[in-house]
């Protein structure tokens, strides 16, 4: 069995909350508190959950453009959580991302060309006429025209310019494509067109993708494995099939019972969660979903759940399914 | 869905709407030529893209839209059979926030940070009814308790950046509601908020509705919201009015292509829906076109499978398909046989 | 559908917003009329820098040249505006001296930016203790009152040309430090400033490529301001003595040699270099205002 491309341990990305003249640690953010999971070899990994659940800090952990408090990032094998820039650097090869915001992600003084290039140069990889070839190369393998290349980011629409970033993060080759939320601000029908990109390219290159969206329908489609996270931490971590159809932690079904389905013969019970997400500087003791659980039992005021295996593959962490079985609540 | 509304007699009448921008591009055609009704108790979706002139339309229909460099050069916008269009700022003042009202996108951006939120509700109504200032305390701590939110009296001193989004949110909604308006305009209204708060707040507003009686236009993008909230739905490409019908005969049968390619490009649980999980998403190739260079024909021509000459050299007129169906197509029979049941 | 008034309203409209606008000389008409002053502004300012490069062509007499039979003579045929003291010819003194202050305006101008650049784009930056050292060392620079700097210099190296350029820099870096700090401090959170981070690439690099390139923008109001300041305050220190040495011909000098003793006898003396330096500051303000309105982002459509 080969290494996964990405193999997270216990990922932790903690904020301390400063006050005071003298600066005293009197708290801290929970952001990313203890997560692990893995991607393999050309396949995505969903990573779903609401505002402040910490995906996008998780994301950026793994990047390393956030520094993680602790835990392990192991990049095709290889232990990169605590490298110095300077070791990390080849490793950066390896891993590209794609962000949110189509209009915010390219250096609107810069021709799209060099944007796309850039990334070559930098590694020191191609030069000159060679250069222009393989963005060229680029642009059409994301399904814009070469020509294009002169041009600058405000002169192409958010689904082009997403296009664009798309093109900058294959540039290097890499083996781990990380999107945050990198179909949100497109419109619906250029999110399918984008979609369509994504899938097709990891199936022609064999990329990992993880990919990162609060937009339950995409990581459906996406996804070939989905992790929840809520507060910080994974509730459930199974194959995409399992998850969508038996969601076995509370806040996945709620989560998926929420969802609006585009089709008024479809008549549901949702199940509508009562209050607000709590605030990750002060999570809730023992499992912090306990407050707006529907089934909630004393012991998950208290108690921490840990991330049991409940099949092959297939994980949740919650006390309504213990050792393997689901417990009567 | 819960017990179906009642609904009355039309309240809004709007009839050939046209806004319009002036740029040095030339003139950016926002809002073409648009017509519909609205009836008491009824909601009615307006979907389509960016660009597509549905927040437009909600602007326009608050007479909102900045003059320069826009413009609404023609049409009839009768609210309870006043057209506002005739009436001065001062009037029109007076109406909104009163008899018309609009909540936006983005909670925090939409309400005042230096002011709380029981002053904020106060205001508006302070601005337009007749009342003591305890009873408009009293009302203010009303309507906070109608939107659903607890401890109001607590939360009435409060500021806005001290509740949550979805707290914010459903403070708009008291804001809008405060003065009973007959008309309610939702501006993409659970599009910035997480999907757990979003079912919170549609369920919110679809009791609300039901409970005051108020007409709702719904302005989205969101086709899963559309199901669930409205009984009309309208869609809107490039500025025109391509499609009306009730929701159950658009998401059966729909009648255009653009319609028809949002229904099919847009991913959804499929987990839920018992469809087919597509391998490929059905994608409607190509942009919307620059407002300010619109094609002489048809303006979806460009990117439609159906299209052909005709499409291209004229705009199709917006006529009866079916049962209470409206579509702007020279094509819509062709639909048919391609449609899933 | 369009009625003949429908149409006739449209292009009164477009007209307004400038559309079918082609010609460069078009768009500047567009321009001149959509800010009336600004255009005033520009055009003193060009003026003003006309006469500075082609002062030998629109000049008779040497400004240096003294003659004195033509001493205090009021404005004439063969002095326009009059003759001072010396018998120097005010009208050429005015023109050189426009050329001076061009020459110190812009390099304290242009001193002064590179400086606040270069300050605020580390500061800003870089971040923690280095922005913190950066940002005293500007403040320090703004709590040093210029006169006496001046004085300083001028005492202690001479009054120069060189001298009077840096003294006048001086103030102008923390405030341009501070402007392109706040936009770095912006710019470093965008995400294409991450997604260089990400492909591995230095932080020089990332500074100087990236985030530089789109910190300049304000600098042009903001250069075109102070280059006024920074004319007015030459002509003080020349006035109090301190800037510009003889023999160049400069305004504020001018005033100082002029106004306590000739102002009753020979007001021609006072009043044009006054009108000189009130009307090159009056411009350059008009024109950043103008300038400032016009690279603000207001199009919404």
């Amino acid at each position: 069995m080969p290494d996964p491309v990405l193999e997270v341990t216990d990922l932790k990305k903690h904020y301390p909350i400063k006050k005071g003249l003298l600066r005293r640690t009197v708290g801290n953010v929970y952001a990313v508190d203890g997560i692990s999971f893995s991607v393999a070899e050309g396949e995505t990994l969903g990573l779903v959950g609401e505002s402040g659940c910490g995906k996008s800090t998780a994301a950026r952990a793994v990047m390393r453009l956030v520094e993680p408090t602790s835990g392990s990032i192991k990049l095709e094998g290889q232990e990169i959580a605590h490298l110095g820039k300077k070791e990390l650097r080849p490793f950066r090869r390896e891993m590209q991302i794609v962000f949110q915001d189509p209009f915010a992600s390219l250096d609107p003084r810069m021709t799209v060309g060099d944007i796309v290039g850039e990334p070559l140069q930098v590694h020191g990889i191609a030069r000159g006429s060679e250069l222009a070839d393989r963005v060229a190369g680029l642009f059409t393998q994301v399904g814009l025209r070469a020509e294009q290349m002169k041009l600058f980011p405000h002169q192409f629409s958010g689904g082009q310019r997403q296009r664009i970033c798309i093109a900058r993060a294959l540039a290097l080759n890499p083996k781990l494509i990380v999107g945050d939320e990198p179909v949100s601000a497109l419109d619906v029908s250029i999110q399918a067109q984008v979609i369509n990109l994504l899938v097709d390219l990891q199936q022609e290159k064999k990329l990992s993708y993880l990919f990162i969206a609060h937009d339950l329908a995409v990581v459906e489609h996406i996804s070939h494995r989905v992790a929840v996270m809520y507060l910080g931490k994974i509730v459930e971590y199974a194959d995409k099939k399992t998850l969508f159809s038996h969601p076995l932690h509370p806040y996945t079904e709620a989560l998926l019972s929420a969802v609006p389905i585009p089709n008024p013969k479809i008549k549901r019970k949702k199940q509508i969660l009562v209050g607000d997400v709590p605030s990750p500087v002060n999570p809730p003791p023992g499992c912090s979903f306990h407050t707006r659980c529907p089934h909630a039992m004393p012991r998950c005021k208290s108690e921490v759940p840990q991330l049991q295996e409940m099949s092959t593959g297939n994980w949740v962490a919650c006390h309504l399914h213990q050792g393997g079985k689901a417990v009567a609540a | 869905m819960s017990a179906m509304p009642t609904i009355g007699e039309t309240i809004l009448d709007v009839a050939g709407l046209k806004t319009y921008f002036y740029t040095r591009a030339g003139i950016v055609k926002a809002v073409e030529d648009l017509t519909f009704t609205l009836s008491r108790g009824e909601t009615l979706a307006i979907v389509g893209e960016s660009g597509c002139g549905k927040s437009m339309t909600a602007l326009s229909l608050m007479r909102l839209i900045p003059e320069p460099p826009g413009r609404i050069a023609a049409g009839k916008i009768v609210l309870d059979g006043r057209d506002l269009l005739t009436l001065d700022e001062e009037s029109m003042r007076q109406v909104r926030g009163n008899e018309i009202s609009m909540i936006f996108q983005e909670p925090m951006t939409s309400l005042n940070p230096v002011l709380t939120v029981g002053n904020q509700i106060g205001e508006t109504l302070r601005l337009h009814q007749k009342l003591s200032e305890a009873e408009i305390k009293a009302r203010t701590i009303d309507m906070l308790r109608l939107v659903g939110i607890p401890e109001p009296e607590q939360r009435a001193r409060e500021y806005p950046h001290q509740l949550s989004g979805g707290m914010r949110q459903r403070v708009m909604i008291a804001i809008a509601l405060a003065c009973n308006p007959k008309v309610l305009i939702a501006d993409e209204p659970t599009t910035a908020l997480d999907v757990t708060i979003q079912a919170q707040i549609i369920n919110l507003m679809i009791d609300l509705q039901r409970e005051l009686g108020t007409a709702m236009i719904l302005i989205t993008h969101d086709l899963g919201v559309v199901a669930e909230t409205a009984q009309r739905v309208i869609v809107m490409y490039a500025g025109r009015k391509v499609e009306e019908a009730s929701v159950e005969a658009l998401f059966e049968r729909p009648m255009h292509p653009y319609t028809r390619g949002l229904l099919d490009s847009v991913p959804h649980l499929t987990s839920i829906s018992g469809d087919e999980a597509p391998e490929h998403l059905n994608e409607i190739p190509g942009m919307v076109p620059a407002l300010s260079n619109l094609p002489q024909g048809c303006a979806f021509a460009p990117r439609c499978k159906f299209a052909d000459d005709q499409c291209t050299a004229q705009y199709p007129p917006f006529e009866l398909k079916s049962d209470g169906h409206w579509a702007a197509c020279w094509h819509s029979e062709r639909l048919s046989g391609d449609s899933n049941a | 559908m369009a009625t003949e008034s429908e149409t006739t309203d449209h292009s009164a409209h477009l007209a307004k917003a400038g559309a079918n606008v082609n010609t460069r000389f078009g768009e500047l008409l567009f321009l001149a009329r959509r800010y009336p002053l600004g255009a005033v502004g520009a055009i003193i300012v060009i003026a003003f820098v006309f006469a500075a490069v082609f002062a030998e062509l629109i000049t008779v007499h040497d400004p240096l040249a003294t003659d004195a039979d033509m001493s205090l003579s009021a404005p004439g045929a063969h002095h326009w505006l009059g003759a001072d003291n010396f018998g120097r010819d005010v009208y050429s003194r005015i023109v050189y001296g426009a050329r001076i202050s061009l020459a110190v305006g812009l390099g304290s101008t242009f001193l002064g930016c590179l400086l606040g650049v270069i300050l605020g784009l580390v500061s800003g930056y870089m971040s923690g203790w280095v922005d913190l050292s950066v940002q005293r060392v500007i403040d320090i620079m703004q709590a040093l009152p210029l006169l006496v700097l001046a004085l300083v210099m001028a005492a202690a190296l001479g009054p120069s040309l060189e001298n009077t350029i840096i003294a006048i820099a001086i103030p102008i870096v923390p405030h341009v430090a501070r402007v392109i700090r706040a936009n770095t401090l912006a710019l470093r959170e965008q995400p294409f400033v991450e997604a260089a981070r990400a492909v591995g690439m230095s932080d020089f690099r990332i500074a100087v490529r990236h985030v530089l390139p789109n910190t300049l923008a304000p600098l042009i109001v903001l250069g075109t301001a102070q280059l006024g300041s920074a004319i007015l305050t030459e002509a003080s220190l020349s006035f109090l003595g301190l800037g510009i040495p003889e023999p160049f011909p400069s305004w504020g000098r001018m005033l100082s040699e002029s106004a306590a003793e000739y102002v009753r006898t020979a007001p021609w003396l006072v009043i044009f270099p006054g009108v000189a330096i009130s009307l090159v500051v009056f411009g350059t303000n008009l024109m950043g205002d103008a300038l400032r309105d016009l690279l603000d982002p207001r199009q919404r459509t």
